[in-house]
């Protein structure tokens, strides 16, 4: 294999890597100030441990977050020291005031954990509104270098020198806002569905107290509704992101629905391959003029295919199927909480039952699969372009001979660390159970 | 030109910076591996600073990186091209190091392995680190154009890697048993700053003699940087001034029960690395890389310079008043530093 390869199938586990804590950073942040604020407004002391269990875990997850961040950081430079390069000259502005981003939430998450005793509860809440503050603000940053590789602004390169450097405009990028809406939304949907995920499944012991019953139904209410909320936000802006793609990279639209000719009309394939002997999508399910009215806004819309691009420059055609979980997980799980909420509320003096708890024990992990395949769709689907028409995949990297000996290296620690992250965790929480916090909070 | 000499110079401070607090963050690491069998409070004071602070002196070693991409993007491309091996076995035991030493914050009954890791890993990434220093000298690159690579077996058998790797685990354990000693005396446990205390007067003349010979060692490798070293001797003397200072403060008579005045040593010993640092650096100038990069090709676009000032300015205005929250709340205030007996299950 040769090293372009490699370094992308090294940087892409990375990423796959990096995005689970980090996702979580962002996703779990927000719940905590939530939590922290429905103990303020309500004085129920149940928010107040949610907020500092939850807490606990996040820490243990920085431990991973926060070291695999500077792992991909640094990454960049050593495996895309072409892509670096202009980086830094055009769109550096972001990368560095997400650095005090960074700052900001690192100085508050001490205070908020390890000065806690010491501070008023306004002052917690202030702290933590601080955290989860800079997690959404670097997000969105690191967000504004990603959308700027998809659809680049702001420079020109003459002879493989960059010049006409604006700052701005490759800041303020046609496709920025859309995605840096839908990567918040995604990751706040995906802290609550995990959040979501682990009261239900706490809820489906029969054995635990009363009070440890009621402890968790408040968590799986709190974390449902904010989760749905969430859904619905991914929902709309998904499909704002997936008209700006009509507009700004049709060639990855087309890629991602298996559209081969342009066409009015354009219907939307649900899964199946696209197949390009047989120049459609085979084996899945067809919407005649859905796609047309999903990017267009107008079935009469014409959507542009594959065939008008040179076939050197598509992206793999798998990204079709990628997209599709993307898209599926995201209506599944709206759906999901929908119902799970109605149930709650109509049949308010009753438990939910076990197999709709079973239910909403998979939407963290799945939500959490839809970051992945969204993520990896977006990458993937950009190719062989790594800035999108000026920079290709195989000129960005490293002429380096070392990277398959560094890949296996890092795999063997990302599995490590996975493993060990989980254990640790369950150790923890089943160590200091709720019900003992709950006896020593409530004398 | 001036521009460029602007850029540098915040690069400097920022690898002094993350050079100082990354040195501590490892070495107390270090400290409280050493001493969680013996010296229980000398242990749990190296946690008392490590907890609150590791991840902000991560973010200083994030600053670095992200500063050298934007300032001197081309250095970025050359240092990622050529670095990639010794950089890569850095990330692996930071990323080692960061998350089981969190673990072992939170997994009390295999506490100890978990500390062992973390504490040796540790010391591994600062002299990695500095090892690194000599390679980028340029005197152990071989190939041509886009085609360069380091060449292992010339740096393996110099004796300038080993004296730079034996002041980079000198330094570290040094300025992490001064600063500790300082801490210690700040929550008023005379029995810990003893302790460091020693640590710190055995380190410091080790230390001194590691930076002597790696700079001895060096001057073959490097003999372009000779003549400046000597234009600006004066800064090399100011800076062993300081450092005898510093050092005799751990004599110097004081009201509590033993004798030293670890705060003023820390900041002469500081002011020693900086002075050093910054004749080293100005040695080092024009060149990034010898003979083939000098920080003119490097420089970023004017436009981007501009704008990074703004960026740097505006987001420390936002972080300095955040840094002295945090300063107070965990460096000086006495209800965080006194060590409770059964603090040792707090974390
Ligand atoms: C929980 C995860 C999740 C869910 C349920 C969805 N997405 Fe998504 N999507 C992402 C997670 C994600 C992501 C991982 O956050 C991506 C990758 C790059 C990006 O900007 O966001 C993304 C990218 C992304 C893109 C490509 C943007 C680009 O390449 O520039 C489109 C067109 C959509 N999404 C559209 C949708 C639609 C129509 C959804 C319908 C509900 C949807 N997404 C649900
Ligand atoms: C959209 C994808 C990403 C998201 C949502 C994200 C978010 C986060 C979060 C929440 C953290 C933890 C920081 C903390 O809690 O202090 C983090 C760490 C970090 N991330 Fe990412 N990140 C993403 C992609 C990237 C990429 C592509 C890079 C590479 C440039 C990167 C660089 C870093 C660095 C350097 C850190 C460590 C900072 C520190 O030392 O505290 N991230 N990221
Ligand atoms: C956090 C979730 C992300 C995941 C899972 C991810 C995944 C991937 C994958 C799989 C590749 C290889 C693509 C291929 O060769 O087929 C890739 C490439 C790349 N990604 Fe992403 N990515 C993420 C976010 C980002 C962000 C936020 C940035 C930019 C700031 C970024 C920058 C790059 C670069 C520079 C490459 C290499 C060049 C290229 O292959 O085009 N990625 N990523």
């Amino acid at each position: 294999m040769d090293s372009v390869i490699l370094s992308r199938m090294l940087f892409g586990t990375s990423m796959a890597f990096h995005i689970i804590f980090a996702t979580l950073g962002v996703g779990v942040t927000l719940m905590i100030l939530f939590a922290e604020l429905m103990h303020w407004f309500k004085k129920d002391s149940d928010y107040g441990l949610m907020a500092k269990r939850w807490t606990k875990g996040f820490a243990i997850l920085l431990g991973v977050a926060i070291p695999s961040g500077t792992i991909v950081g640094v990454m960049l430079s050593l495996l895309w020291p072409g892509f670096m390069e202009i980086v830094g000259k055009v769109i550096a502005v972001p990368f560095q005031i997400e650095i005090f981003a960074f700052f900001l939430e690192a100085v508050f998450m001490s205070i908020y954990v390890y000065a806690a005793d010491r501070l008023s509860h306004m002052m917690r809440i202030v702290s933590v509104t601080f955290v989860a503050f800079g997690a959404s603000s670097s997000a969105w940053l690191i967000n504004i270098a990603h959308s700027w590789m998809n659809t680049p602004r702001g420079f020109e390169v003459t002879d493989g020198i960059v010049t006409d450097v604006d700052p701005w405009a490759a800041v303020l990028n046609p496709s920025m806002p859309y995605t840096s809406k839908h990567v918040l939304a995604t990751a706040y949907m995906t802290g609550a569905f995990v959040l979501v995920s682990i009261a239900a499944y706490r809820l489906l012991r029969k054995t635990s107290s009363e009070q440890e019953r009621a402890y968790h139904k408040k968590g799986l209410m709190l974390t449902l509704v904010i989760a749905l909320l969430a859904s619905i936000y991914t929902a709309s802006n998904g499909h704002a992101t997936a008209g700006m793609l009509h507009e700004e990279m049709p060639l990855k639209l087309a890629a991602a629905e298996g559209l081969f000719e342009t066409q009015a009309n354009a219907p939307l394939a649900i899964m199946g391959t696209p197949n390009i002997e047989a120049q459609t999508v085979v084996g899945g399910i067809e919407i005649p003029g859905m796609l047309s009215w999903l990017a267009t806004g107008t079935t009469d819309g014409v959507v542009q295919g594959l065939n008008d691009f040179p076939q050197d420059e598509w992206p793999p055609l798998f990204v079709h199927t990628l997209f599709n979980l993307m898209v599926g997980i995201g209506f599944t799980l709206l759906g999901l909480a929908v119902f799970a909420l109605a149930w709650a509320i109509i049949f308010r003096k009753k438990d939910l039952p076990a197999w709709l708890l079973v239910a909403l024990v998979t939407t963290g992990p799945l939500s959490m699969f839809g970051i992945e395949m969204g993520w990896i769709f977006s990458c993937t689907g950009r190719q062989p372009w790594t800035i999108y028409g000026i920079q290709l995949t195989s000129d960005a990297a490293t002429q380096s001979g070392n990277v398959g000996m560094l890949f296996f290296l890092f795999i063997g620690l990302y599995i490590m660390l996975l493993v060990l992250t989980a254990l640790v965790l369950r150790f923890y929480f089943s160590r200091n159970p709720v019900q003992q916090d709950l006896t020593v909070m409530n004398g | 030109m001036t521009e460029t000499y602007v850029a540098i110079s915040i690069i400097w401070a920022f690898l002094f910076i993350y050079a100082i607090a990354g040195s501590i963050d490892f070495g107390a690491g270090f400290w409280a591996m050493y001493y969680s069998n013996k010296e229980t409070q000398a242990s749990i004071l190296a946690n008392r600073y490590l907890s609150p602070s590791w991840e902000v002196t991560n973010v200083f070693l994030v600053l670095f990186v992200i500063a050298i991409v934007g300032f001197f993007p081309g250095a970025a491309y050359y240092m990622g091209t050529l670095m990639i091996l010794p950089v890569s076995f850095v990330l692996m035991l930071l990323i080692i190091r960061s998350a089981f030493m969190v673990f072992s914050f939170t997994v009390q009954r295999y506490t100890k392995p978990l500390v062992v890791i973390s504490g040796l890993t540790g010391l591994l990434i600062p002299a990695l680190m500095v090892a690194i220093l000599p390679i980028s000298i340029g005197g152990f690159i071989g190939g041509t154009g886009e085609q360069q690579y380091i060449l292992f077996d010339q740096v393996l058998s110099s004796p300038t890697l080993y004296t730079h790797v034996g002041f980079g685990l000198a330094t570290e354990l040094f300025l992490a048993a001064l600063l500790l000693s300082d801490y210690a005396r700040e929550s008023g446990s005379e029995q810990t700053y003893a302790v460091y205390r020693r640590n710190a007067i055995i380190l410091g003349p080790i230390t001194l003699f590691f930076a002597v010979t790696a700079l001895w060692t060096l001057i073959p490798e490097a003999p372009w940087m000779v003549d400046t070293m000597i234009d600006i001797w004066y800064l090399f003397a100011l800076s062993l001034v300081a450092a005898s200072i510093g050092y005799s403060a751990l004599w110097w008579p004081s009201k509590k029960a033993n004798p030293g005045r670890p705060r003023i040593g820390v900041v002469f010993i500081i002011l020693q690395f900086g002075l050093a640092s910054f004749a080293y650096g100005l040695s080092h100038m024009p060149y990034i890389l010898y003979p083939d990069l000098t920080i003119f090709d490097a420089f970023t676009d004017p436009t981007m310079f501009k704008w990074l000032l703004y960026g740097y300015a505006g987001g420390f205005a936002v972080l300095v008043p955040a840094f002295v929250v945090f300063w107070r709340l965990f460096m000086k205030d006495k209800n965080y530093l006194q060590i409770k007996q059964d603090d040792e299950n707090n974390y």
